[in-house]
C-alpha cells in the first residue's frame, strides 16, 4: 500500500474488443438529454437554458425537476403551436421575439443555450444559425449558444454532453492569446459538485499541478484558455463529443478510468500525476492518507453490500464505472450491466476492470430486459424512476439512478457516500422486514 | 410560440394515459421518440402507482427518421399485443410522431388484430392534456357504445317498477387530484341514497364495461373536464342525463343528493345524511370566527376552481378577491362564476400572469394547484392545493376525498391550517407588548435556543413594495411618499403578519392622497381607511 502500482487487468481480463456486447432495439425507458439542463443551470450560474420545443418537452422538464423546486428557474420552454408549424420563416420570428422577452425578463443573464427538441430537429429549425442571428444583436451583453437535446439524437446524460460540446467551441486557443493570459495545463472536464472540485483542486495544488481548470465553469465568462500542451482529463464517461472538439482544437485526453470510487480517484489522479512527471513517490505521499482514509469509511458499506448481486438497467451512463466499483471495492457480484450506449475507447480503462464473465448490453429493449431482471433475481437493481416503484412493487430492491446524477459521488471522501447510496435500500428492506 | 416557465396541464397524449392507466384492460402503443418515456414517472413516482403505466413506446430515434418509422410502429404494435394481450388497444403518436405523420390509427388496423383498435387523433400542437383526455374518453365510449344505439325515433324504456334506479360514474382517472378517494364518498353516498353503480369509468374500469355504459338509468359527472364530451354522446344516444351539480363543500354535496334524488326519482331524507358532516359546524363555532372576510385567491381547473369559490365565499365565511383557471374549455363557466363576487375571471395558462395577478391583490390565502403554492412560497402567502397540476404529497397516504361530507370535513381542515388559527392570532393581538410574543419571539415548540434568522427579519424589512406599479395601477400621479421615523417605529409594532400589508395600504393611502410623506396620523387614517 505505498507506492502507486498501474492498474492491471483482473487475472481473466481481456481486451474490452474482444467482449461480447448483447445491442439491443427496442422501447428505452430512458430521458432525453433535455433533462441534462436540471444540474447544468446549477452549474453555470449565469446561463440560461431555452428549449425550443412542444408542450411535451416543457412538462418533461417540469416533471424531471421534481415539478416545481426551484422559484425563477433558469429554464424555460419557447412552445412550438400549429401556427409556427405552417411557415419556418415565423417560427425564426417568434423565437426571436421570444428570446427578446426572456432576456428583457432576466437582465442578469449571460450566457443563453437555445436547446433544440425533438420537434425542431423534426421541422429543421436551424437553431446554430437562430444563435448566430440572436448573437449579433445581445452580443456582448449576452452570449448565445445552442446544442440539441433532442430524444431522438439524445439520451439523459448526453444532453450535458452535447451543452459542454457547444460550450467548448467558445474555448479561447493559443493563436488568439492574450499575452498576459496564461494557458492551462490541464482542463478537468465534465460537471462536479461544487465542494468535488474544491477538494480535486486542493488534490492537484499537493500534486504540484498548478495550471488546471474546471470545465464548465461555474460562471460562464470564466471558460478557461487552452495552450499548445493542454491535457484533459474527463470525469464523466459520456462526454463522446467534448472529448472531440477538444481533440480537434490539439488538446489532448489523459486516458483513465472514471473517479468512482478509491480504486477509480486514485488511479485518476495517478494518470494525470505521470503525464506531467510528477515523482511517484509524491504522488504516494499525497494519495495514501486519503486513500486509507476512504477505506476506512467503505468497510461499513462493505459489510451490507459485499457477495450481493446487482443489476443495472441503462440510465446514466455511469454503469460501468459503478459496477467496477462496487466488484472490486465492495464484492458485489455482477449480472448485467446495461448502458445507453458504450464509448469503447472513452471506457477502455474500465471495461478492463471488468470480470469477463457479466453479461454487458447496449441500447434497451425494456421488456426483454425486465425479463432478464427478473430471472436474474438480483439482490439490487439499478434503474430510471419509471421502472423503479414498479421493481418494489414486485419485491425486488432498487436504487433509482437520478441521485447518482445529483449527488457528489465522485473522489475520495465521496467513496464511501457513494457505496452508501447503494446500501441504503438494502438497509432499509432490512429494517421494514425486522 | 410562447415562453413557458410553467405549464398547467402536459400534452394531450398524457390526458389519454391517464384514461388507460386507470383503466384495466386496455394497452396504448405510443409512437414516439424515447424522450417520452418520461410520462411513466407521473404514475410511478408522483400517483406512486405500483405498476407501469400500460403504454409501449416505439422509441424512434433520428436514424430511423430516413428509414422507415411506420414498419416501427407496426413492431411495436405487434409486440406489445402479443405480450399484453389488452382487450383494446389504442393507438396515438406523440408531438414528435405527429409530425412525421405515419398514421399510427391506419398501420394498426392494418395489422388486423383481433381486438378493437382505437385510433386517437390529439393534435398536440394545438391542444393540451385534459382535451385529449376528455377526446380518448369520448372516442372510447363511442366505439364500445356504437352497437347500443337506440334508433332513431326511439326513446329510452323506463325502468321497469321494483328495479332500483342506478347510474354510471363518469370522469375519474389515474393521476386525478383525489379522484381515488373522491369516488369511495359518492359510491358510499350513492349506497346510502338508494342508487346502484352499474358503472365507473375510466377508473377501474374494463372495455367491456364500458360497452355496459347504457344500462344505466343515468350519469353521474365528477370531473367535466373529462366526462363532459362522454356523457353528451350518451345523454344523446342512449338518453341518459347526467347530473350538473359537483359535490364539493357542504351545500353542494346537499344540491348533488336533490339532483341525483330527481334524477333517479326517488325521495331521500337529506338532514339525515348530512347529520355526520362536521365541516359546517366547525365553520359555525366561535373559533372560525377570524375566518370572517379573509381575502381569498383561487386559481385551478375549472371544477375545481368554481367549487372552491363557492365553499369559501358561503361555506368558510372568506371574501373572494381573486378566481381563475388554465382550462379554456370551460372558461365560460368561470367567467360566470366570477361575476357572482364582483371579480374578473383570470383564465391564462401563463404562470407568470397568475403570479402578477396575485402579487397584486396579495390575498391571506391562496387555494390553487402545485404552481400557486410555489408562488405563494415566494410571497410568504398561505396556501392550500385544491387541484391539478399536483405534486407527490398531494397523493397522501391517508383518506382524503375533496367531494361529499367528508370531503368538506376535508376542505375545512386543510384550508384553515395554513392559517394562523383563530385563538393564536386573537392572542397575538391581545399581548402585543408582552416579551413572549414580539415580533422576533420564534414558536415556542422551536425551543429557546433557536434564534430568529436574520435572513427572516431581512426578508420581513424587504418587502417589496411596488409604489409605482399601485399608483399607476389607480391612475393617480407616481408619487413617492417616505416614511417619518415616528410613523415607521410605529409600524414595526404591528404583529409581523399583518405589517406588510399595513405598510402596502398605508403608502397606497398616501400616494392616492397626494402626501410625500407618511406620518403617525397617515398611519392611522390609512388604518381607519382600510379596517373592517
Amino acid at each position: 500500500m505505498n507506492r502507486v502500482i498501474p492498474l492491471q487487468p483482473t487475472s481473466d481480463g481481456c481486451d474490452s474488443a474482444d467482449r461480447a456486447i448483447l445491442k439491443e432495439r427496442g422501447q428505452r425507458e430512458v430521458f432525453c438529454g433535455l433533462t441534462g439542463i436540471i444540474w447544468l443551470h446549477r452549474k453555470i450560474q449565469d446561463a440560461f437554458f431555452l428549449v425550443v420545443g412542444s408542450r411535451t418537452c416543457a412538462h418533461l422538464v417540469q416533471s424531471a425537476a421534481g415539478v416545481m423546486i426551484f422559484a425563477e428557474p433558469r429554464f424555460a420552454t419557447a412552445i412550438i403551436d400549429d401556427h409556427d408549424l405552417a411557415g419556418l420563416a415565423d417560427a425564426n420570428e417568434e423565437l426571436d421575439r421570444v428570446v427578446d422577452q426572456l432576456l428583457t425578463r432576466r437582465p442578469d443573464i449571460k450566457m443563453l443555450f437555445l436547446v433544440g427538441s425533438c420537434p425542431s430537429e423534426v421541422i429543421k429549425l436551424d437553431l446554430s444559425r437562430a444563435a448566430e442571428r440572436l448573437s449579433k444583436t445581445y452580443t456582448p451583453r449576452v452570449r448565445i449558444l445552442n446544442y440539441s437535446g433532442s430524444g431522438i439524437e439524445t439520451t439523459f446524460t448526453q444532453g450535458e454532453d452535447a451543452c459542454l460540446a457547444a460550450l467548448a467551441k467558445e474555448i479561447p486557443q493559443h493563436a488568439k492569446l492574450h499575452s498576459t493570459e496564461r494557458e492551462v495545463d490541464l482542463l478537468i472536464v465534465g460537471c462536479l459538485a461544487d465542494i468535488v472540485e474544491d477538494q480535486f483542486s486542493r488534490i492537484f495544488n499537493e500534486l504540484g499541478i498548478e495550471s488546471y481548470a474546471f470545465f464548465p465553469p461555474r460562471r460562464s465568462g470564466d471558460i478557461p484558455r487552452l495552450g499548445p500542451n493542454t491535457r484533459y482529463l474527463l470525469v464523466q464517461p459520456f462526454l463522446t463529443d467534448t472529448a472531440r472538439v477538444l481533440d480537434d482544437m490539439g488538446a489532448k485526453r489523459i486516458p483513465a478510468p472514471f473517479p468512482l470510487g478509491v480504486e477509480g480517484t486514485e488511479a485518476w489522479f495517478a494518470a494525470a500525476a505521470k503525464v506531467f512527471g510528477i515523482d511517484p513517490n509524491r504522488v504516494e505521499t499525497v494519495i495514501a492518507p486519503k486513500r486509507q482514509r476512504a477505506n476506512l469509511a467503505l468497510e461499513r458499506q462493505r459489510q451490507v453490500l459485499n457477495g450481493r448481486s446487482i443489476f443495472f438497467f441503462p440510465d446514466s451512463q455511469l454503469e460501468i464505472p459503478l459496477a467496477r466499483f462496487l466488484h472490486r471495492e465492495l464484492g458485489m457480484q455482477l449480472t448485467e450491466i446495461g448502458m445507453p450506449y458504450i464509448h469503447r475507447q472513452h471506457l477502455a480503462e474500465e471495461l478492463a476492470l471488468l470480470p469477463t464473465e457479466v453479461s454487458l448490453s447496449e441500447g434497451q429493449d425494456v421488456e426483454k430486459q425486465l425479463d432478464r431482471c427478473r430471472s436474474y433475481r438480483p439482490d439490487m437493481v439499478v434503474c430510471g424512476l419509471g421502472l423503479a416503484n414498479p421493481l418494489e412493487a414486485e419485491g425486488m430492491t432498487t436504487k433509482w439512478s437520478i441521485e447518482l446524477v445529483f449527488t457528489p459521488i465522485q473522489g475520495f471522501d465521496q467513496a464511501a457516500d457513494l457505496a452508501e447510496l447503494f446500501a441504503r435500500p438494502l438497509v432499509r428492506r432490512t429494517k421494514l422486514a425486522a | 410560440m410562447k415562453l413557458t416557465l410553467w405549464t398547467y396541464e402536459g400534452p394531450p397524449h398524457i390526458g389519454a394515459m391517464r384514461i388507460a392507466t386507470a383503466m384495466e384492460g386496455v394497452h396504448y402503443v405510443l409512437h414516439a421518440p424515447q424522450g417520452d418515456t418520461y410520462a411513466d414517472l407521473l404514475f410511478t413516482m408522483i400517483e406512486r402507482m405500483n405498476k407501469r403505466p400500460p403504454v409501449t413506446y416505439t422509441t424512434f430515434q433520428a436514424r430511423d427518421l430516413g428509414g422507415d418509422t411506420a414498419e416501427l410502429f407496426k413492431d411495436a404494435a405487434r409486440s406489445a399485443y402479443a405480450r399484453f394481450k389488452p382487450d383494446l388497444l389504442m393507438v396515438g403518436a406523440s408531438c414528435t410522431a405527429e409530425l412525421i405523420q405515419d398514421d399510427p390509427g391506419g398501420l394498426a388496423a392494418a395489422l388486423q388484430l383481433s381486438v378493437p383498435v382505437l385510433p386517437l387523433e390529439l393534435p398536440a400542437y394545438q391542444k393540451k392534456e385534459n382535451w385529449g383526455a376528455a377526446e380518448t374518453f369520448y372516442q372510447m365510449v363511442r366505439l364500445l357504445g356504437k352497437d347500443y344505439v337506440l334508433p332513431p325515433g326511439e326513446i329510452r324504456k323506463p325502468r321497469p317498477a321494483g328495479l332500483p334506479p342506478s347510474c354510471n360514474i363518469l370522469g375519474p382517472t389515474a393521476l386525478g387530484f383525489r379522484h381515488r378517494d373522491d369516488l369511495v364518498e359518492i359510491r358510499k353516498l350513492l349506497r346510502q341514497i338508494g342508487v346502484r353503480v352499474n358503472v365507473v369509468a375510466p377508473l377501474g374500469a374494463k372495455p367491456e364495461d364500458i360497452s355496459r355504459l347504457h344500462e344505466a338509468d343515468f350519469n353521474v359527472v365528477l370531473y367535466p373536464e373529462v366526462a363532459n364530451s362522454a356523457a353528451q354522446w350518451l345523454s344523446k344516444n342512449f338518453g341518459q342525463p347526467s347530473t350538473k351539480t359537483i359535490p364539493i363543500g357542504f351545500n353542494a354535496t346537499r344540491a348533488f343528493i336533490e339532483e341525483v334524488c330527481t334524477l333517479a326519482q326517488i325521495h331521500c331524507d337529506i338532514e339525515e345524511l348530512t347529520k355526520r358532516s362536521r365541516a359546517r359546524w366547525y365553520a359555525l363555532s366561535v373559533d372560525s370566527t377570524y375566518l370572517t372576510n379573509k381575502r381569498v385567491f383561487i386559481f385551478g381547473d375549472a371544477t375545481h376552481a368554481i367549487a372552491a369559490a363557492k365553499v369559501a365565499s358561503q361555506e368558510m365565511g372568506f371574501q373572494v378577491v381573486g378566481l381563475g383557471t388554465y382550462s379554456r374549455e370551460l372558461a365560460r363557466e368561470v367567467r360566470e362564476a366570477a361575476t357572482q363576487y364582483g371579480v374578473e375571471a383570470l383564465i391564462t395558462d401563463d404562470y407568470l400572469e397568475v403570479e402578477q395577478r396575485i402579487t397584486e391583490l396579495q390575498p391571506e390565502l391562496i387555494l390553487g394547484s402545485q404552481m400557486e403554492r410555489h408562488i405563494a412560497k415566494r410571497l410568504k402567502i398561505p396556501c392550500a392545493v385544491i387541484s391539478a397540476p399536483i405534486h407527490v404529497q398531494d397523493f397522501p397516504a391517508r383518506y382524503s376525498p375533496q367531494m361529499g361530507f367528508e370531503g368538506a370535513n376535508v376542505l375545512f381542515d386543510t384550508w384553515v391550517h395554513p392559517l394562523m388559527m383563530g385563538l393564536e392570532e386573537h392572542l397575538i393581538g391581545m399581548f402585543r407588548e408582552d416579551f413572549e410574543f414580539h415580533d422576533g419571539a420564534v414558536p415556542s415548540h422551536l425551543g429557546h435556543g433557536h434564534q430568529r434568522t436574520s435572513a427572516n427579519e431581512a426578508s420581513v424589512a424587504a418587502e417589496p413594495t411596488p409604489i409605482a406599479e399601485i399608483a399607476v395601477a389607480n391612475g393617480a400621479p407616481v408619487t413617492e411618499s417616505v416614511w417619518e421615523p415616528e410613523a415607521q417605529k410605529e409600524l414595526n409594532k404591528i404583529p409581523f403578519f399583518v405589517r406588510g400589508k399595513a405598510k402596502r395600504n398605508t403608502e397606497r393611502f398616501a400616494i392616492e392622497r397626494g402626501l410625500p410623506t407618511i406620518s403617525l396620523e397617515t398611519l392611522y387614517d390609512a388604518k381607519a381607511h382600510f379596517g373592517r
